[in-house]
């Protein structure tokens, strides 16, 4: 119990010292985020792999309301804890060749944002995923909006009203199921025991679903997104696409199927069929897109309609898929961002057809930079391949159609991936690209890092499908148990 | 009792004092009386005592009490220096207030509705001369008059209104109103206009859409200072008086009431939000926002449980506390540039980090984000009404936040992302004290909420 308590608040202590550490917050906060994983990893190893929820903490905080401060992991928690902890301190370390002015802020929001992210993603209690939910929003605004590039004001006031919209929606819902609820509190477990009929499930469906959708985003309540990316700085991207979007999947995972079985049962087909939608429509973009950081924003629409398509497939295989794939994703979208990041900062254009050649300079660069191209576009051996076998095998089994065209996201990937890593990294050095360095120190650690994990996930992925097994089996099991009720 | 001989007597005190020209005492005197009168009220907790028949000093009482006390209290803390530069006979403002203030007490806690009339009616003539106290200020004068007319026309609907129901039920009692309302077969036809011209009357006094015209000009023509007064303290009482008389004598008659007020509700909530977003004057955009909070405080009596009277109170508590922040902050920025514009925030962050990560927190709080005040007293609305399930006006009201978002925004966008003045401001001392108490009262109840939810 005590341990979760440190995992979650631990970065809100760090984030606290860190606004007060000056000139030294980054090298505060690394430590904060290095002990953050290790703690982490600690929990991960006294995590026993089976259906139920470990460390539990069940605190009252606002009696009055029956709101709890209850939190606990379970295989799924643990793997988007997991996850959260381990690119922390990863997007810190790549900011190490960043001077931004007033570091003390922008370390101090990261840690805040982190904790925000924790609650999200261990809270049993709806208000206080609630609570997760915004904590996590609030810091990342003003990482885009006071460190992010060109029209940043304007583009990251669309994506808070965007967000804030969903999640009021969403707070509506919740509001709905605690008064449904006879105990008057918020408990998870009750939530799940609620007997709504499908009418019901259908609102309270598309409550969450708007907020989950904007998040993720799937095709149409996308539009916020790859404008957001393209401002923010690129560690700010790196935590809304490798870990933030993450929090609108694992709502799904979490609220939306156990609690409105039905609903899901009823709409959920309107849900694969716009994540289908999103990855062909975002993959035809990505085609034409002129600058690399905007093409990886769309890729990874592509790669968020598929998972979440695996999701709402429901079924043993989308659902593992939809796992690991959530860990590969967050793990490779964060080192294509920070390659782009290298490359910025030495030659200032992500333009695709201004660079050329890199690769004769800088050939770590290069290595690695492959190495993550072909985790992205899931080339067997390494981790986008386990994922994205296990969604399409997920939505296959759900529909052949269905996987035919979502398999589309495979090979559009792999041309407009290759395509853009040919005409960036080789072909002849221009005069542009012909004062390149090659990566070194930090920046040498973390994508030789990211490469790892690549590869170890890629040939030996067992760890993760089984941290995650018990407890996906267990709320299919569940779910499935209450739509028959129901029906 | 107490509360008010202890504030009328601190009024009359600083009177003299100001006679014999010891400025430099009115503050600490002053203090000292509101201090006391704070630990009456605390001490009187739980009490319900009733005092002749006229008042009754029962929780909810003492709570708006102790919310106007201390709201006042952070406002003369921030008198220093402010009217001293504009005038030699400062006693008047301290006095003037202090009176004010007396009559809000009565306000909260009145069981007669004559209670009601005298404690609207002191209050009242002292903000229509405190509106206007900077005689050659052309602005304040014309603040002064429409604050005025308004006000004594508004008077005239709320006398009318308790004539009618007092020619009904033969009584000022709220307790006899309601025994009337309960007990009686056939309710005279004349009540019903009665309570329809209370509504408006009181409507009038707290700014709710469509008597909303006077607010803007007034704020913005009234020196700062007692604009802060006007949209917190002041509009606190207000909605005490109202929720006194709509939420307890007449919630018999709820469902009567019900459907004017749901209108005044939606108007408020929506003209108040939509005019806001397109300011260009802070000062006139926290007018406009007092108007949409007006909607928000009203939002928890359409539908009454338990809870509505203590929803108000927290909501009360999370804006008054915003507010004065807010206005502190203003206050701050136009001594050093002048202007009340959005532009004179901009760079902000630059100029004063503490300052502006204050006014950012009232900012969040007055739209409602988690972890502060702000957000307990909307999410209580939310839950109130959504207990009826009148899902479709929670969804309006939430609409009607997203809005909100806009122009609260705004405020955060130019006090750290945009590029001004590089002038250093400095905060005195007492300044400091107020900001920082009000966030740390607006933080506590946006964690933990508890210690304010049964106070009621």
């Amino acid at each position: 119990m005590e341990q979760l308590l440190l995992l979650i608040f631990l970065p809100l202590v760090g984030a606290i010292i860190t606004a007060f550490s000056g000139k030294s917050a980054k090298i505060v906060s690394t430590v904060f985020s290095v002990v953050s994983l290790g703690l982490a990893l600690v929990i991960a190893c006294n995590f026993i792999p089976n259906a139920s929820t470990q460390f539990e903490v069940n605190l009252p905080w606002i009696a009055d309301l029956g709101i709890n401060f209850h939190a606990g992991i379970d295989g799924i928690s643990m793997l988007v804890v997991l996850l959260t902890n381990l690119l922390v301190p990863i997007i810190i370390l790549s900011s190490y060749n960043h001077e931004y002015k007033n570091p003390a802020a922008f370390y101090a929001l990261i840690l805040f944002m982190q904790c925000g992210l924790l609650l999200v993603f261990t809270a049993l209690d709806a208000f206080l995923f609630y609570i997760g939910w915004e904590a996590a929003l609030i810091p990342i605004y003003f990482i885009c909006a006071i460190w992010g590039g060109k029209d940043r004001i304007r583009i990251n006031m669309k994506f808070f009203v965007y967000t804030i919209a969903g999640s009021l929606f969403m707070l509506m819902g919740i509001i709905y199921l605690y008064l449904q609820n006879p105990a008057h509190n918020f408990d998870i477990q009750a939530f799940y025991a609620l007997n709504l009929d499908s009418a019901q499930q259908g609102w309270i469906f598309w409550a969450f679903f708007i907020a989950f959708a904007i998040k993720m985003p799937i095709f149409p309540f996308h539009t916020w997104q790859p404008d957001t990316y393209t401002a923010a700085p690129t560690q700010g991207t790196m935590l809304l696409s490798g870990i933030m979007l993450k929090m609108g999947i694992y709502g799904v995972i979490r609220w939306l199927l156990p609690i409105v079985p039905a609903g899901v049962h009823d709409w959920g087909q309107v849900a694969i069929v716009l994540s289908i939608i999103g990855i062909v429509y975002a993959s035809l973009i990505a085609f034409t897109q002129k600058d690399a950081k905007r093409l990886v924003a769309y890729s990874s629409i592509a790669h968020v309609g598929l998972i979440s398509a695996g999701i709402f497939a429901f079924n043993q295989q989308g659902m593992q898929g939809a796992m690991v794939q959530m860990l590969s994703h967050g793990i490779n979208v964060v080192g294509l961002f920070f390659v782009l990041d290298i490359i910025f900062s030495r030659v200032k254009t992500n333009k695709i057809e201004e660079l050329g050649g890199i690769a004769k300079v800088a050939p770590h660069l290069a290595l690695t930079f492959l190495i993550i191209v072909l985790g992205t576009v899931a080339l067997p051996g390494t981790n986008g391949f386990i994922g994205e076998f296990l969604l399409l095998m997920g939505v296959y089994n759900y529909g052949i159609w269905a996987s035919a065209i979502a398999g589309l996201t495979i090979i559009f990937g792999a041309v407009y991936m290759l395509r853009m890593y040919q005409n960036v990294m080789l072909g002849e050095t221009n005069s542009l690209t012909i004062t390149f360095t090659d990566i070194k120190g930090t920046e040498k650690l973390v994508l030789y890092t990211i490469c790892a994990l690549i590869i170890v996930l890629g040939i030996y992925p067992k760890p993760v499908l089984h941290l995650t097994e018990a407890s996906v089996q267990h709320l299919l099991e569940q779910v499935n148990q209450k739509l028959n009720t129901v029906n | 009792m107490n509360i008010i001989i202890t504030i009328s007597i601190t009024a009359f005190i600083v009177l003299y004092a100001g006679l014999f020209k010891a400025n430099k005492a009115l503050l600490p005197l002053t203090v000292v009386g509101l201090l006391t009168a704070l630990g009456f009220t605390f001490c009187a907790w739980n009490g319900n005592a009733v005092h002749f028949g006229m008042m009754q000093t029962d929780n909810f009482a003492l709570a708006f009490s102790g919310i106007c006390i201390i709201g006042t209290l952070l406002i003369f803390l921030l008198t220093q220096n402010y009217f001293h530069a504009k005038s030699d006979n400062i006693a008047e403002y301290y006095t003037l207030i202090l009176f004010a203030l007396a009559g809000m007490i009565m306000m909260v806690s009145y069981k007669n509705m004559a209670m009601l009339f005298v404690g609207l009616e002191i209050m009242s003539v002292s903000l229509y001369i405190l509106a206007g106290i900077r005689k050659k200020d052309f602005a304040s004068n014309e603040a002064s008059l429409k604050y005025f007319l308004m006000g004594a026309f508004s008077t005239g609907f709320l006398l009318f209104g308790i004539t009618l129901i007092y020619g009904a039920t033969g009584s000022f009692d709220l307790d006899r109103i309601q025994a009337y309302l309960v007990n009686s077969q056939v309710i005279s036809p004349i009540f019903y206009p009665g309570v329809i011209l209370m509504m408006i009357g009181l409507s009038f006094k707290i700014g709710a859409a469509p008597f909303h015209f006077w607010t803007p000009d007034v704020y913005e023509g009234a020196p700062t200072l007692i604009t802060t007064f006007m949209s917190t303290v002041v509009k606190t009482a207000g909605f005490a008086a109202f929720l006194r008389l709509f939420a307890g004598a007449l919630a018999p008659l709820h469902d009567f009431w019900v459907a004017p007020l749901m209108v005044i509700v939606c108007l408020t909530l929506f003209i108040g939000n939509v005019t806001a977003l397109f300011q260009k004057n802070f000062k006139r955009m926290l007018a406009y926002s007092s108007i949409s909070h007006a909607g928000y405080l009203l939002f928890s009596l359409i539908v009454l449980t338990k809870n509505s009277e203590n929803n108000v109170l927290v909501y009360a508590a999370a804006y008054t506390f915003a507010s004065i922040i807010a206005f502190a902050v203003l206050i701050l920025v136009k001594q050093k540039t002048g202007s009340d514009s959005f532009e004179s925030f901009n760079g902000l962050a630059k100029r004063n980090p503490l300052v502006a990560l204050c006014l950012t927190v009232a900012m969040l709080s007055l739209a409602g984000i988690p972890l502060t005040a702000g957000f307990i007293g909307k999410y209580l609305m939310f839950l109130n009404v959504m207990t009826e399930y009148k899902t479709l006006l929670v969804a309006f009201a939430i609409l009607n936040a997203l809005v909100g978002f806009y122009y609260y925004f705004r405020v955060i966008v130019a006090v750290w992302f945009k590029d001004g003045a590089e002038t250093e401001l400095s905060a005195p001392v007492q300044y400091k004290v107020v900001l920082l108490v009000s966030v740390a009262i607006t933080l506590i109840l946006g964690i933990y909420p508890a210690i304010i939810l049964n106070l009621i």
